[in-house]
């Protein structure tokens, strides 16, 4: 962590240049607006946005714990039952080479541009990870400790959730940092499909007026809402996994 | 009150035959040590007992109950800590009561405290030592329920001096409630130090080929280490177990 501020200069350095080559080469600021000229139209122009970002930002909160939901449920249930996991662990790994947004249009049919297709199509994207990490997290349960509860005399659910449970909770993290960043995807494109607000509609606006620094403001504003939300999974990972981060001699 | 019975024992994985015919007595409040090389199959039997797996043939009672392939009847310290990483040391110590009954939490800070972790009940496992560790694993197994303890090897993985100075605090501990306990170990020193009957187990498929009382009176002082009595003894085991290898 102290090593930051190398990677930090870095990407000052290039932004730095981003400003200097659009002044220097006078690139027309419709092809690239300088950081400088989107700075200012962030600023400028706040109470024009404001709305699409809370539409957004809800959008994506709602499908990401929908999606989260499903996706330990199904882990849950693939655990406990052996005999459906042989059944639909292949089929949900085969699913996974599509594209989700292939899917989309399809949503709208049958859904319309409400927000229950917008909702599926986030939760499509983010049950995957968890439940995949999560389940791989049951996997990795440590054998002698199984041994221990089986000897101490632990019962099913014992065993669930006083151990298998609790072990899984670290791979049951990183399943949620990649979801969480699928559901800000999730949640732009499934605004391109036609919504009235949010900032997938705001940068199909943009974009279609060749307004370019807008279309980098929106950019900007899903970097920030892909941040934030990393941020606050990591912030909630070091509370309940506190004991990874106490100071040891191993592991 | 906790009287363990192994009859006529046998256990085999696929082709091999690890334990043959074992049979043992261990009175109430006697402590016990299984002596053998490494691979004889002594974990093997405190599975066995545990009802971890069943046996061939054969059965193990306490207390006259058939506890054959049954779980949960004795209190087991594995070969390793098995500490949960997640928990604080308080309550890794209290996991063995909790699967059973409602925890006595005075009583294991009480049990910290006599162990020398008081300082460390609300510490995670990675910050204990490993002699912390087994102390704590230890404190888990004398509070669970179950009368009678089985201890894997619990001092194998430290150093000479810690192994001496953990030797010394478990008889302390034991000397108190007098729990019935068999011990596993390779260590034929620390088999004489510890226990009233020492069991060898010989080579594959694992037998009993010797038992030896230990008539040191208790408690116990470490000077009977380097008495005659104790060289004397250990001499003997050492023989027994080298002509078992030979043959
Ligand atoms: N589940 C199992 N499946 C197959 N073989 C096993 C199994 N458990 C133990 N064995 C075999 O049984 C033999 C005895 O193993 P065991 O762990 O009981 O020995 P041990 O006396 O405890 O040895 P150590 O002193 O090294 O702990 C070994 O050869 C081992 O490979
Ligand atoms: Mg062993």
């Amino acid at each position: 962590m102290r090593k930051i501020w190398i990677p930090a200069v870095f990407l000052a350095f290039l932004i730095v240049m981003w400003e200097v080559s659009t002044r220097l080469f006078n690139i027309e600021s419709w092809i690239l607006p300088a950081p400088s000229i989107i700075l200012q139209e962030a600023v400028q122009s706040w109470t024009n946005y404001q709305h699409h970002i809370s539409s957004t930002v809800v959008l994506t909160l709602s499908g990401f714990a929908i999606g989260v939901s499903i996706g330990l449920l199904i882990a849950v249930l693939l655990h406990v039952l052996p005999f459906v996991r042989q059944m639909v662990y292949p089929v949900l790994l085969l699913s996974q080479n599509i594209p989700i947004i292939v899917l989309a249009p399809l949503l709208v049919i049958w859904f319309g541009y409400g927000t229950l297709p917008k909702i599926i199509i986030i939760t499509l994207v983010c049950f995957f990870p968890v439940t995949i990490a999560t389940l791989d997290g049951f996997r990795q349960t440590n054998r002698e400790l199984v041994h221990y509860m089986k000897m101490a005399g632990a019962s099913k659910q014992q065993m669930f959730t006083k151990l298998e449970l609790p072990h899984a909770l670290p791979s049951i993290f990183s399943g949620l940092k990649i979801s969480a960043t699928y559901s800000v995807m999730g949640a732009v494109i499934s605004e391109w499909l036609g919504a009235s607000k949010g900032i997938g509609v705001y940068m199909t606006l943009a974009s279609s007026s060749f307004r370019t620094d807008r279309v980098f403001v929106a950019i900007l504003l899903v970097i920030l809402l892909c941040f934030i939300l990393f941020g606050a999974i990591i912030l909630i990972e070091r509370f309940v996994l506190r004991w990874q981060y106490v100071k040891g001699e191993n592991r | 009150m906790s009287k363990l019975e192994i009859n006529q024992l046998s256990k085999r994985f696929d082709d091999t035959a690890v334990l043959e015919n074992v049979s043992l007595v261990i009175k109430d409040g006697e402590f016990v040590s299984l002596l053998g090389p490494s691979g004889s199959g002594k974990s093997t039997l405190f599975h066995l007992i545990g009802g971890l797996f069943a046996p061939d043939s054969g059965s193990i009672t306490l207390d006259g109950e058939d506890i054959t392939g049954k779980r949960g009847k004795i209190s087991y310290m594995p070969q390793s800590p098995s500490l949960f990483p997640w928990r604080s040391v308080l309550d890794n110590v209290l996991l063995a009561q909790e699967l059973k009954e409602k925890p006595n939490r005075d009583k294991a800070i009480e049990m910290l405290n006599k162990v020398g972790l008081s300082e460390y009940k609300e510490s995670y496992p990675r910050e204990l030592s490993g002699g912390m560790k087994q102390r704590a694993a230890f404190v888990r197994s004398l509070l669970s329920p179950q009368k009678a303890m089985l201890l894997d090897e619990p001092f194998s993985a430290l150093d000479e001096f810690t192994r001496m100075e953990m030797q010394k605090w478990l008889l302390s501990i034991w000397e108190e409630a007098k729990p019935t306990v068999l011990f596993v170990t390779h260590d034929i020193e620390e088999a004489i130090f510890l226990s009233d009957r020492i069991l060898i187990l010989g080579d594959r498929p694992a037998t009993i080929v010797k038992e030896i009382s230990i008539q040191f009176s208790r408690p116990r002082v470490e000077d009977i280490r380097l008495s005659e009595e104790f060289l004397h003894i250990k001499r003997e085991i050492y023989q027994i177990l080298r002509s078992d290898s030979h043959d």
